[in-house]
């Protein structure tokens, strides 16, 4: 748990990276640890700002190239984000903030673009935009169930050897080589855009727990979402 | 008029046959089958219909379906117009409207935003309308910031008259090439895709409706005409309560902007306004449908600049069913439903109907918003006590509510 036992939430550059629905893994953080009793402080960072480095969850979302080529200029001259990670905080990077947590990604003619190198990967554009549905079984070591969301880019993610797959792909595109996303420590990237903690609750639950260094939180109601996933789980396999 | 030649004459007559047979049959308005069998017979045909026209082509992410209505209301009073009211806006859709009118010396098309390019430079039109441009379907539309690039690229060295909402910093961005412009601040409701300056990437500091580069020289152009809360400003300072029928603050944006059109077709607003006063209802929006003495006005909100409009128009004193589906045109992904703010209707009855109720009940849920879950529209409607009761759908969602009541809205 955070010094002054204030969960913070920094949700980096809604005014670049947030694209579709972004802000949904912030609300559904902000609930889940509000509804355990945990006090929450939500720092929405815009881009003409500093990053703070207390933060506790670091959330960063998607977006067009030129906003994607902008925001990674901007924390790597910014430097509070690699001090954050530095310090072991959590963060999910979703889409186009996945892919520049890594050394290179794809820029708008496809150009190689310099990342911020706090994930081993590297990303470049692939042929074919991979659009839709995406359900990936998570690697067992991280203990969570069936990973459900919505897919939307071109990026091809390669990983190097200091990060884990997050998942393998059942349905989707992902990385591009089977599998999806990936994380690192207490990192996580992910190709699920926008709200992908609202499909998958256990995985807004596994960064809370980093954060606070707990290894069990209460459990909750989570009816809503499960109807929700299964609905999603069973659309898919129905296609 | 000029004679078409006899292959298009052939292919436009094809497309008629065949808009009228998808009428028949209940599959549609008819608009797009009808021009995609011109099309397939004469590409050129566009190029032909529009050729002896004076033409507006009307572009944005929300509002055109309106604007178009209401510029083609203004502009009966010069002559006929041919347009596309439908909402059938690729090219499909402006032959079959070009067709259909071919004497008229006016057209007012509406023109998807990725497709605007391509019919400019088709078509040859004098006017174009730019009014907004936000996050739409993004598994099927376009990114933004590269779609005013490219508007940008149509519109530089063109003659065309471009008509542009300056409180929209992209779609000035994307206007700024053109050879004329006339300025009208319509206003912004929905900010969230414009923080930073299309020129430059720099942050944009906004006061009102208007808006600077910090960074750079790129700032809001000084508008000729300005939609003043009720009433629009017109060039000579003049005052006019606009007094629509149309709800909305959107729709007086839409209108001033449809006003400005007019002027450029020599239209003064003595004349334009009143006609504008006479549009009710758009293809069904706004409308009210009644059913054992539940009247259900029906607002269509295809994406989350298009929700803030609706929650404007919506009587926060009624109930209010809202209708969610995820097909091809609607954009399968559903993640826009968390950009937009719903804890406006908390303290209201809400019911949440739709294929993806179970998206928006989640939504609702995290918004802390309480609600109904429905499993169609008529038990929601039935639910409700007699009177009145808002209806927010996005867009099959909306159809399908239509075609419920006949399609006759
Ligand atoms: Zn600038």
């Amino acid at each position: 748990m955070p010094s002054d036992s204030v969960l913070r939430l920094v949700w980096i550059y809604p005014d670049l990276l947030s694209t579709y629905g972004d802000q949904g893994n912030l609300l559904v953080l902000e609930q889940r640890a509000k509804r355990r009793g945990i006090p929450v402080e939500s720092i929405r960072v815009k881009s003409a700002d500093p990053v703070p480095e207390t933060g506790d969850i670091y959330l960063i979302g998607g977006g067009e190239d030129r906003p994607q080529i902008l925001a990674a200029q901007r924390l790597r001259k910014d430097g509070g984000l690699h001090r954050a990670v530095a310090r072991g905080a959590a963060m999910l990077a979703v889409c186009a903030g996945y892919q520049i947590m890594g050394s290179t990604f794809g820029g708008e003619e496809g150009q190689p673009v310099e990342g911020l190198g706090i994930l081993d990967i590297s990303s470049g554009r692939g042929t074919v935009r991979g659009v839709g549905e995406l359900v990936a079984e998570v690697d067992s070591a991280l203990n969570l169930p069936t990973l459900t969301g919505f897919e939307n880019h071109m990026g091809v993610t390669r990983l190097g050897p200091g990060v884990r797959p997050l998942a393998k792909v059942v349905t989707g595109v992902g990385n591009g080589d089977g599998y999806e996303g990936c994380y690192a420590g207490h990192l996580v990237g992910t190709y699920l855009h926008g709200p992908a903690l609202a499909r998958n609750p256990a995985l807004a639950d596994l960064l809370l727990r980093w954060a606070t260094g707990e290894d069990r939180l209460p459990p909750l109601d989570d009816s809503r979402f499960e109807a929700l996933r299964q609905e999603r789980l069973a659309a898919v396999a129905g296609q | 008029m000029t004679q078409l030649p006899l292959r298009a004459q052939l292919a436009s007559a094809l497309g008629r046959g065949a808009a009228t047979l998808s009428r028949l049959t209940g599959r549609g308005d008819g608009s797009v089958i009808g021009g995609r069998v011109g099309l397939l017979l004469e590409p050129d045909l566009l190029r032909q219909l529009a050729q002896d026209k004076k033409l507006a082509l009307v572009s944005a992410t929300n509002g055109k379906t309106t604007t178009t209505r209401l510029i083609t209301a203004a502009l009966l009073e010069l002559g006929e117009v041919a347009t596309n009211a439908f909402g059938a806006n690729m090219p499909a859709g402006h032959v079959s409207a070009l067709a259909q009118h071919k004497a008229a010396p006016y057209g007012v098309l509406e023109v998807d935003e990725k497709y605007l390019p391509e019919v400019l430079h088709t078509t040859g039109a004098g006017v174009i309308c730019l009014m907004n441009l936000s996050r739409d379907q993004m598994d099927r539309a376009a990114e933004i910031w590269l779609l005013a690039q490219k508007w940008r690229r149509a519109l530089s060295g063109k003659p065309a008259h471009v008509v542009a909402n300056c409180d929209d910093p992209l779609v000035t961005w994307g206007a700024s090439t053109a050879a004329k412009v006339t300025w009208v601040s319509g206003g912004q409701r929905w900010k969230e895709d414009s923080w930073c300056c299309p020129e430059c990437g720099g942050p944009l500091d906004r006061k009102g409706n208007d808006w600077a580069c910090r960074e750079c020289t790129f700032h809001r152009p000084e508008p000729q005409w300005v939609l003043d809360d009720d009433a629009v400003i017109d060039p000579h300072g003049r005052r006019w309560v606009l007094d629509l029928k149309l709800p909305g603050l959107a729709n007086r944006s839409n209108a001033a902007m449809a006003l400005a059109v007019a002027e450029a077709f020599g239209l003064p607003v003595e004349r334009a306004l009143p006609r504008l006063r006479e549009v009710t209802s758009v293809a069904g929006r706004y409308t009210t449908v009644e059913r054992d003495g539940r009247y259900a006005r029906l607002l269509l909100a295809k994406n989350p600049a298009g929700w803030l409009e609706a929650f404007d128009v919506a009587d926060p004193a009624l109930p209010v069913i809202l209708s969610v589906n995820a097909q091809g045109p609607d954009g399968r992904d559903t993640s826009w439903l968390w950009d937009v703010d719903y804890r406006i209707l908390r303290g209201r009855p809400v019911f949440v109907t739709g294929e993806r109720r179970l998206d928006l009940a989640l939504r609702l849920d995290i918004a802390d918003v309480p609600f109904t879950l429905v499993d169609t529209f008529s038990e929601a409607l039935a639910m409700q006590p007699p009177g009145r009761v808002d209806v927010i759908a996005n867009y099959t969602a909306f159809q399908q509510i239509r075609q419920e009541f006949g399609r006759a809205v």
